[in-house]
């Protein structure tokens, strides 16, 4: 291989690290009008009146517009394919608020001064409703969050919205209660995960014009420019193809901008005005008015027979996501989609519970989906096992898991193409020092050391629903373009595309021009999400590279008058065999391209969803230090070792891995949403909310375990969500060992800790 | 009001209001390294140097900029795209908006500290945040570009 498995650098990397203008807010025209949003203070109310007539008539206003200016189609504002799972209860601006910071007016106008200006001189009167705040009184509370006739849902997600369950879920495969009663041993643990925050570094943003047909043009920090497109055709009612969604250099997205949040407002203004328009949120509108993780409540209870098989694994949620449906069904379903097929020496499993509505901001997609949070709570209680049946949590887990060809009671036959697990656990001990250090080890001082671990799965795109196509062309100098729909939003996935398409052509990378992301050029893609662009958009390229070196190869041969069987091609020169004839790549584009009569572009082209998504896997074990007298906890030691598959850049999946990692650390101990008790979050700025900064981390090792998984491109599967998995219960894990205390609310604060150790009946 | 500023090197007169702050400012004047990440002075960004120190632009009234030398990224090309080179052979500039400002810090360090250790470099570089790379890949790429000895990354 050339450039697979070979750390390439990003093709974007040097003009984005050395501050060249090419993000959304770099591009947008200069008279662009300046889009602000008035939101509701209040969690839940009915505009009764509301008068924008001051502020319209302020010089320097374009427009200001209100709930009667918008159009009143239902939609959802996830980024999925049609027909989207996700319920259509919102419009672009709604009678009914439902949260602190819903939007109320849309107002744009010359500088953001104005539009400041203006917003205070609208006079809203609002008849406020007793909101519903926690999530787990939300069923059958008093008030209902959605109550409006129009609200749609594409198929049964079981909503019952009268009792604010937007969805409800149940899988369940053998008889649990049954199977229960034959364990010798049964934990339980209930555990709570936060609606954690994205905090990519470029907040929201886009802008918006008409070209020169008159079509809508929106360019936007997002990961889904054809979902965008939708969104809006159904949104401003205006057809599709009357719209163009363009995607340049993202500052991150981490799955917030998996979720529309900010197109619509510049596009309704420049679809009103004629004129260009942007919207840039800041970091408190980012935080309060877009989207987070689900919280949930995950209860697990496993059976274990008394040789350490593990015979049940039954989880049940509530999931909270607040005051629209953004991802509701499907980031559940990933929970039990996710944690299920881990150990599948089971009789019975089963998943089921409620996703509520709440009057909080909408939660969406955040890099683990689901899969996360379940994480947190199966590892937890896997943990709690070992510790009751008295074995090693690593020999339960080798004991227990998983293994290639082998089937699970829900993957309906499917058997398991690739895994290097077990593998990771065994390299992951030997890596932290598992043996020597496990459980514990007395520092000497008031502070002692723990050690715990977590494995985890994720899947690669989304089964039978992902469906990436690629398109290559050769150029009229021997060069190609390779066209794109994926959205590299800082991960490199348009360089390790770009690896792909090389190595299939025998070329080098900087010989292909990559472009993404635009709705009227590249061919279409969901969008990079689902842990999908590897493996999906990948083997899309794969195929297209393919199709194309074919042509190239029969074109040559047809120029030489030479069969097929006899030509060989170096990604430069075909020749054949025997040596005597050649012809230069840059010959067959000259003559395919300029050539009269009979040539044509020669353009690879294919399309590619998958029937399975199949799962990396993470080993991941922490150490932590718990200084006993002030609860304050230190993460000394982290190592991850990973099954990703084929590695396609190396140094590209450890920033991954690292980035992953941390930002699941950040969940673990530090990220914490809070409200205060009319619904306002208190958790708007990096000043209440904190995430990891260069010195919250300890060492970080990610070792590679890689194997072929022969569905996915070279060997591939995916990294992006993975790894965020394994910190929160592996750091849990890890703090138990040291003082006895097991958190099972996230964050693992130094208070949480240090109150729980003050407890009767703790001692260690 | 009108200020007079040096801005990398060359003298300009731009008209601020008297609540403008300094990223506002550049970015208006075409500066568009400069980015914004929080509203609170906690994320680095937006750093740029005045009088050859890192400041952060976004909490820095452009007043106070009057007579002042200001360095953008754009400024120091060609010692940023020495330091990038190293960001991005180990991939960690990743979506690289937080890398001005952490560009402009690194620097700033690499002329304050003399062979700084890791304790050292992770303590000048508090202030600047990143969400993609988890911290590691950049402290990888600063020991190799400052060319301090390399040893395994523990903190």
């Amino acid at each position: 291989m050339n450039f697979v498995g070979k750390s390439i650098p990003k093709i974007d990397g040097m003009a984005i690290a050395t501050g060249k203008p090419v993000y959304t807010e770099d591009l947008a025209p200069a008279n662009a009008l300046v889009v602000k949003l008035l939101r509701s203070p209040h969690a839940f109310a009915r505009i009764r009146s509301i008068d924008v007539s001051k502020a319209s008539k302020l010089k320097g206003i374009a427009c200001v517009l209100t709930y009667k200016d918008v159009p009143r189609a239902r939609f959802t504002l996830a980024g999925q394919s049609y027909p989207e799972p996700s319920p259509y209860d919102r419009l672009i601006l709604d009678e009914i608020v439902r949260y602190v910071g819903d939007e109320v007016a849309i107002v744009a106008a010359a500088d953001e001064e104005t539009a400041e200006k203006a917003m205070k001189l609208i006079k809203v009167d609002y008849e406020v409703f007793e909101p519903v705040l926690d999530y787990e009184k939300a069923i059958d509370h008093r008030a209902v969050v959605h109550s409006e006739s129009d609200l749609h849902c594409n198929f049964d997600i079981g909503m019952q919205k009268d009792r604010n369950i937007a969805s409800s879920q149940k899988v369940e495969v053998g008889n649990v209660e049954e199977e229960l009663q034959k364990c010798a041993v049964v934990v339980e643990e209930t555990c709570y995960t936060k609606a954690q925050a994205h905090c990519m570094m470029e907040t929201y943003r886009a802008f918006s014009y008409l070209d020169h047909t008159g079509r809508l043009v929106v360019v936007s920090s997002t990961q889904i420019p054809f979902h965008v497109r939708r969104q809006l055709a159904r949104a401003l009612n205006t057809p599709a193809s009357r719209i163009r969604v363009i995607k340049p250099r993202i500052g991150g997205g981490f799955g917030g901008k998996q979720t529309g949040a900010v197109e619509m407002f510049a596009a309704i203004v420049t679809l009103r005005t004629g004129k260009p328009a942007k919207i840039i949120y800041d970091r408190k509108e980012t935080f309060t008015a877009t989207n987070s993780r689900h919280a949930m409540r995950l209860k697990v209870r496993l059976g274990a027979d008394s040789e350490g098989f593990i015979r049940v694994v039954d989880i049940e949620g509530l999931s909270d996501t607040g005051a629209y449906g953004e991802h509701a069904s499907t980031t559940f379903g990933v929970v039990g989609e996710k944690t299920l097929p881990l150990y599948n020496k089971t009789r019975a499993v089963r998943f089921m519970g409620n996703v509520v509505y709440t009057n909080k901001m909408p939660a969406g997609a955040f890099r683990g989906y689901g899969a996360t949070q379940g994480t947190f709570a199966l590892e937890t209680a896997v943990n709690k096992l070992a510790e009751e049946l008295n074995m090693d949590p690593a020999a339960l887990r080798l004991k227990n898991l998983i293994k290639v060809g082998e089937t699970t009671l829900v993957s309906e036959g499917k058997t398991l193409g690739s895994s290097t697990l077990h593998q990771c656990i065994e390299k992951g001990q030997a890596l932290i020092g598992w043996k020597e250090k496990y459980p514990r080890q007395a520092t000497g001082s008031s502070k002692v050391r723990g050690l715990g671990m977590a494995v985890t799965m994720q899947g690669s795109g989304i089964a039978n629903i992902d469906t990436a196509s690629a398109e290559i062309r050769l150029n009229d100098d021997g060069s190609y373009t390779l066209l794109i729909g994926s959205t590299d939003m800082g991960t490199g996935s348009d360089t390790i595309l770009n690896q792909m398409a090389a190595e299939v052509l025998d070329t080098s990378v900087d010989t292909i021009i990559v472009h993404a992301a635009d709705t009227d050029i590249s061919p279409y893609d969901p969008g990079s999400y689902a842990s999908s662009t590897t493996y999906v958009t990948g083997m899309a390229v794969v195929k297209a590279a393919e199709d194309l070196r074919r042509q190239i190869v029969e074109s040559g041969a047809r120029f030489m008058n030479a069969a097929l069987e006899e030509v060989d091609f170096d990604g430069q020169t075909l020749s054949t065999l025997d040596g005597e004839k050649s012809i230069s790549l840059q010959k067959i584009a000259e003559l395919q391209v300029l050539g009269f009569g009979g040539s044509r572009q020669l353009v690879g082209y294919a399309t590619h969803g998958s029937s399975v998504s199949p799962p990396p896997f993470i080993a991941g074990f922490a150490e932590v230090e718990v200084d006993q007298e002030t609860g304050k906890i230190e993460l000394v030691d982290y190592v991850a070792v990973i099954d990703c598959g084929t590695v396609i850049n190396p140094n590209l999946a450890a920033i991954q891995a690292e980035g992953g990692l941390v930002q699941g650390i950040g969940m673990a101990m530090y990220e914490d949403v809070r409200h205060d008790a009319w619904g306002r979050m208190m958790t708007d700025s990096f000043m209440e909310y904190k995430i990891p900064t260069r010195k919250d981390i300890g060492s970080i090792k990610v070792v590679f375990e890689e194997c072929f998984e022969p569905t996915g491109p070279f060997g591939a599967k995916s990294i992006g969500e993975v790894v965020i998995n394994t910190p929160p219960p592996a750091i849990a894990h890890a703090v138990y060992n040291a003082v006895g205390v097991r958190v099972t609310d996230l964050p693992i604060t130094p208070e949480k800790v240090f109150l729980k150790m003050q407890k009767p009946g703790h001692h260690r | 009001m009108q200020i007079e500023i040096n801005l990398n090197g060359k003298k300009v007169s731009i008209k601020v209001k008297k609540n403008e702050m300094l990223a506002d400012t550049l970015r208006a004047h075409g500066v568009y390294s400069i980015r914004k990440g929080c509203d609170t002075a906690c994320c680095g960004l937006c750093t740029v140097w005045v009088e050859e120190k890192p400041v952060l632009s976004c909490a820095f009234l452009s007043l106070k900029a009057q007579g002042k030398s200001i360095t953008t990224l754009e400024g120091l090309q060609e010692e940023a795209e020495a330091f990038a080179q190293h960001l991005v052979a180990e991939g960690s500039e990743q979506c690289g908006f937080c890398s001005p400002g952490f560009i402009m810090t690194v620097l700033a360090m690499k002329r304050e500290l003399k062979n700084p250790s890791d304790e050292e470099i992770i303590h000048y570089l508090t202030g600047n945040l990143c969400r993609c790379t988890g911290y590691l890949g950049q402290l990888r790429a600063i020991k190799k570009y400052l060319g301090v000895a390399q040893h395994e990354f523990c903190r």
